[in-house]
Formats: structure tokens, C-alpha cells, sequence
């Protein structure tokens, strides 16, 4: 495969269908298709993802002809760091409590972006802990530990 | 008359104390979050959604309803003093808008923008309580073939109409209807693509569907990029627009909220689409058209009303048909499916405060945010410094915390990462997300009536051909498919 294929917009787009596609093809052939009079649990998503799958096949050889690419970069840095405080934050709130894993959060999710400025963070980090504890404690009553996992 | 006394009821319904305030909580929530740049109505939605969550169906969609058109009309202000929308609705009203405020106007552009928007919002709602009976009561006719046909126009419509392109928003269409597959099938009760994670068993979420795939990965994608923007900084004078620019205004106002009105209610146009379209009707008409980017007060009042027309319309198909035109009304419809709500024409009949009390919350609401807004400009001029760097965690974090909220479960929020991700990788790749949302949404429904219509038809697919109705939007769809698909392809063909 040619290198430049790795940035092409179209080609990516298509192979992405292929491969969901085919994935959900592959997967519904585990589930009875029935009959178009009565279709069984398989029927709507083997199609579903024939569709895709050619769909895919399309935008994927019109990439290759046309060749366009990737507009600027891929924020590799920030998604990462993004989805990190995401995920830390689901991991750690019925481990260690909402305040740090709102602090952790934070920080984590600052740490995307373009600057980071120490003391901008720690003020944001106590006005919005302290806002999140009014609104979802107290105001929303959400049962969750401030501190401590449960 | 029957639909007076609807809409007395239904003012009899919104002026209850406890709506009164939930309407003014959500359009106050919305107008604040939507002023904020960079923050468009629909990310607004989506992370406030889960706060409704612990609501009564009616209050619920009322602040629901709130947040949509306050975080609109929020887009505007944004738009006017900010050289960069918050939105892809408020994108035309930038370009004279902006000017306007550079020449010392902002104080009438922004005056302008709060009449026609609340202009177009009075006539939009007023078109809702109108059209909607009118159309229930044709759509309580509709079988499971009706259904099926209509639902696949929408489908096709919203992906071929929304901006770029046309084949990538029919694949987005077909992968969010296979992501509205993962769960229990309610027929046979078999687990499809739940990879034997018993969360998955009940589906994906819709906070964690709609708050990875526009909250996070607009987050991202607005991270990578260096656009600086400029931000009018000059003190907002003199609010009153002159007689002269009232007089200016006017016209375009009116035909501003025709244009909005009708694309409202076509599926994939919506807001944006209308906004632009009204532009360059004004810009046609005008004797001057030179003056149209410099700052030409028709080229703040026409989009502005079309966009808040088409932002009331929009809820005409949604809740006459339980089908809805755009991705925001994709979070209306799935709240209402989380109350409990059956969607569809007999919503109307079957819940009247719930339909009425909304119509009526929406002219209260209007009119709550032309008071909210004007006296108030200065508290949103000061909102529009404040920085991305602070604005984008905390908006992980309330999408965070409302994820968990809605299931009390580490597993949606991780699979919001999940699907922030292919989120990004998706726009990246310059593949519309909102189709994608729109056939998660109508997934279910799609497969359900498409099974029943075969049933009764005893497998027989002609079923949708032969039924008038069905046929109809049958060809409606491959008309849509002729007229958009074609000329694209073609264009392409004699470019290369």
C-alpha cells in the first residue's frame, strides 16, 4: 500500500465502512435471519451492514481516484488526553469519590489544551468542584461519596 | 375555536409556577452556555440533558425546549461580536453582524437580531400549534408501511441535505442505524452486539451517543486547530436601532421567517441551511447589494429570524410524526422517549399539557429572552472573553458527571471516550455526524415498523409501493436521492 494512502481522506472514510460494516455482517450471521415475512433478530443488521460495507467499498475507491487528503493535523495529543480524563474520571468516582476524580479530571482534560497555566487550573479546579458539589449533590441530590469509593 | 381553547390550556399549563421556572431556568441556561464561544446548541443540549433527566416528562421538556432556543439565540450574540459563530446558524449572521458591531453598531445589531428572532419565534410557534393537529390527525391514519417509508425520506433526506458529502451521510445514516441496533431485540429477545458486556444489553445511551460524537470531538477538533479569533472588545452603546433600520429590517424579517419556517420542517436543512438560504434572497433583492458584508442590517435580521423560525418548525415533524428534522430534535425525541413517552401523533392527543404546555413555554420563553437579553448584553459581552482553556474542561467534566448520572455506571462514561473518539476520527475524515445521530435515534423505530409492515404484507415488499401514502414518500425519497446525489457526482465527473 502506498504510504500517502495513510492521509487520504476518502480512502480512510471508506475503510472505516468496510470494516464496521463487515464487522457487523460477520457478527449478525451468529443471530437467526428468518424470513422477510418474519425476520428473525438478524435480518435488520446483516443488512444494514451489506450497505455499509458498500458504501465503504464506493468512498474508498473514489478516495483513491481523487487522492484528497486529510485536512491539517490529527490532534493525536489532545483526543488522547481528552478521552483519558474521560475515562479517569468514570474509573476513579466510585473509588476515590467525586471531588478528586473531578480534580483529576480537570487536569487531565486542561493538560489538552494549547496552554497550561498552573494557577488558572487549580482556581478552575475549586470553582468548578465546589460548583459540581452544589448542582449535583445538593441541588440534583446524586448519591455519590464526595470522598471515598464505595 | 378548538385550538384557542388549546391554547389557552396550554398557557394554562406553561404559567404553572413550576414550569414558569423551568422555562426560565433553560432558556437563561441555554442563552448562557450558548453565548459561550464555540459552544453550539447542540453540545449545550447534550450535556445538560441529563439534568432534565430527573424531571417530570412536562417541566422536562419545556427546559429542554428552553436550553434549544436560548442556546440559539446565544449563537447570534456570539456571532455578531465574535468573528467566529458559535454555530453553523449564526455563520451568516458573522458576516454582517460582525461588521455592523466593528462600525460602532453592535448595540442595533444586536437589538435587531432579539425582534426578528422573536418575531420568527412567535410565528413559528404559532405555525406548531396550527399545522401540528392538522398533521396528527392525518398521521394517526399512517401504518407501519407509512411509517417505514416516511422514516427512510428522513433518513435519506437529513444525509444527503446536510453540507458535504452525500454518499458519507448515507454511510453515517447506516452506521448510527447500527449503533441503534446494539441491545435486546424486543421481538425475539436476543442480545445483539452487546460482545457479552451486560451494559450493553439495554443499547447505548443516548447522553453517551450524543455527548462523545458532537461534545467531545468538537472539543478535540477545535483543540488541534490555531484560529485565533477576534473578539469585539469595545463597549456595547446605544442599543435602540433608528426608525430607519426598524423600517429596513422589517421586510426582511417577515421573508427571513418564510424561508426559516419552511426548511424547518424538511429534515437535514434546518437552521444553518435556512440562514444561508435567506442571505442570499436579501442580497438578491436589494438595490444595494454592495452593502451586504459591510455591515447591512438586512444581513442580520433575515438570517436571525430564519434561523429561530426554522428552529420552531423543526418541532413540527417531531412531534406531530415522532420524526425528527435535525440532530437537536434527536435529543428532544429521545428525552421524550425517556419519559416514558410514546412519540408520535397520539402524543398530542394522548398528553394535551404535555404538547400544549410546550407550545405556549415556547411564545413565554420568546419573549423571556428578548428580556433576558437586552437589558443584559453587557453580562454576555463579558462572557465572550472568557477563555477556551477554561470552557473545554469543564465541559468534559459536566458531560462526564451527566454520563454517570444517567446509568450510575463507569461503563457509559467510558464508552463516551469510546465514542468521542471515532467521533473525531469521523470528522476528521469530513463525515457529517449528524446523520449518523438521526438514524441512531430512528433505528429502532425504523426496524420495528419495517418488521410489522412485512408481516402484515406476509413478506410481500411491494407493500410500500402499493399503499398511497407510502408511495408517495417513496418518491419523495428517490426524487431527494436524484436531485442531490446526481448533480454532485456529475459536478465531481467534469471537475476532475
Amino acid at each position: 500500500m502506498k504510504p500517502d494512502l495513510w492521509n487520504n481522506r476518502d480512502f480512510l472514510a471508506g475503510l472505516l465502512f468496510i470494516v464496521l460494516g463487515g464487522l457487523a455482517v460477520a457478527l449478525a450471521r451468529d443471530y437467526p435471519i428468518g424470513s422477510t415475512m418474519r425476520m428473525g433478530p438478524g435480518y435488520f443488521p446483516m443488512v444494514l451492514g451489506g450497505i455499509l460495507f458498500l458504501f465503504g467499498v464506493y468512498v474508498l475507491l473514489r478516495g483513491v481516484r481523487s487522492g484528497d487528503k486529510v485536512k491539517g493535523e490529527w490532534g493525536y495529543r489532545p483526543l488522547a488526553l481528552i478521552a483519558l480524563s474521560i475515562v479517569l474520571f468514570g474509573f476513579l468516582l466510585d473509588r476515590v469519590g467525586m471531588v478528586p476524580a473531578i480534580v483529576v479530571a480537570l487536569f487531565v482534560a486542561a493538560a489538552a489544551g494549547r496552554e497550561f497555566r498552573l494557577k488558572e487550573v487549580l482556581l478552575l479546579a475549586v470553582v468548578m468542584t465546589a460548583f459540581s458539589v452544589a448542582v449535583f449533590s445538593y441541588g440534583l441530590k446524586l448519591p455519590y461519596p464526595l470522598l471515598g469509593g464505595y | 375555536m378548538d385550538i384557542l381553547n388549546n391554547l389557552v390550556f396550554g398557557f394554562g399549563v406553561a404559567f404553572s409556577l413550576e414550569n414558569l421556572a423551568y422555562c426560565f431556568a433553560g432558556v437563561a441556561l441555554g442563552t448562557l452556555i450558548g453565548v459561550l464561544p464555540g459552544v453550539g446548541p447542540l453540545v449545550t443540549i447534550a450535556m445538560l440533558f441529563p439534568i432534565t433527566f430527573h424531571l417530570p416528562a412536562v417541566p422536562a421538556i419545556i427546559m429542554l425546549a428552553g436550553i434549544f432556543y436560548g442556546a440559539q439565540y446565544g449563537g447570534s450574540t456570539t456571532s455578531i461580536l465574535v468573528n467566529l459563530p458559535g454555530e453553523t446558524a449564526s455563520a451568516v449572521t458573522c458576516i454582517d453582524g460582525y461588521q455592523m458591531a466593528r462600525r460602532g453598531r453592535a448595540g442595533p445589531a444586536l437589538a435587531t437580531a432579539a425582534l426578528a428572532s422573536f418575531f420568527a419565534g412567535c410565528v413559528g410557534t404559532l405555525l406548531i400549534a396550527l399545522a401540528g393537529p392538522t398533521l396528527g390527525e392525518w398521521a394517526l391514519r399512517f401504518g407501519a408501511a407509512e411509517y417505514t417509508s416516511l422514516m427512510l425520506m428522513a433518513l435519506v433526506a437529513s444525509a444527503v441535505m446536510t453540507q458535504g458529502d452525500a454518499v458519507k451521510g448515507l454511510a453515517m445514516v447506516v452506521l448510527g442505524l447500527l449503533i441503534g441496533v446494539v441491545g435486546v431485540d424486543v421481538n425475539s429477545g436476543m442480545a445483539r452486539y452487546s460482545f457479552g458486556i451486560p451494559e450493553l444489553i439495554d443499547g447505548i445511551g443516548f447522553t453517551v451517543v450524543a455527548v462523545g460524537l458532537f461534545a467531545v470531538a468538537e472539543i478535540v477538533v477545535n483543540l488541534e486547530s490555531r484560529e485565533a479569533r477576534e473578539v469585539y472588545t469595545g463597549r456595547v452603546t446605544g442599543l435602540m436601532p433608528t426608525a430607519r433600520d426598524l423600517k429596513d429590517a422589517a421586510w426582511p424579517t417577515v421573508r427571513g421567517t418564510a424561508v426559516g419556517a419552511c426548511f424547518g420542517v424538511l429534515p437535514g436543512t434546518g437552521p444553518a441551511l435556512s440562514s444561508f438560504a435567506t442571505y442570499m434572497l436579501e442580497k438578491k433583492l436589494a438595490k444595494d447589494p454592495s452593502r451586504f458584508g459591510q455591515g447591512a442590517i438586512e444581513g442580520v435580521a433575515a438570517p436571525e429570524a430564519a434561523n429561530n423560525a426554522a428552529a420552531q418548525t423543526a418541532f413540527i415533524p417531531m412531534l406531530t410524526l415522532g420524526i425528527p428534522a435535525s440532530a437537536t430534535m434527536a435529543v428532544m425525541l429521545a428525552a421524550l422517549t425517556l419519559q416514558g413517552i410514546a412519540t408520535g401523533p397520539q402524543v398530542m392527543f394522548d398528553k394535551p399539557d404535555l404538547f400544549w404546555g410546550l407550545i405556549a413555554s415556547m411564545w413565554i420563553g420568546n419573549f423571556l429572552l428578548v428580556i433576558l437579553n437586552l437589558p443584559l448584553v453587557g453580562v454576555w459581552v463579558r462572557l465572550l472573553t472568557v477563555p477556551y482553556r477554561w470552557l473545554f474542561p469543564s465541559i468534559i467534566l459536566f458531560s462526564s458527571i451527566g454520563n454517570y448520572s444517567v446509568s450510575n455506571n463507569p461503563f457509559d462514561v467510558y464508552l463516551c471516550a469510546v465514542i468521542g473518539v471515532l467521533g473525531y476520527v469521523l470528522v476528521k475524515l469530513e463525515c457529517e455526524p449528524a446523520p449518523l445521530l438521526l438514524g441512531y435515534v430512528l433505528g429502532p423505530l425504523l426496524e420495528e415498523n419495517l418488521r410489522r409492515a412485512l408481516l402484515i404484507a406476509r413478506g410481500d415488499p411491494t407493500v410500500f409501493f402499493t399503499r398511497p401514502i407510502s408511495l408517495a414518500f417513496m418518491i419523495a425519497t428517490v426524487l431527494i436521492l436524484v436531485v442531490m446525489v446526481v448533480p454532485a457526482a456529475r459536478g465531481k465527473r467534469h471537475g476532475a
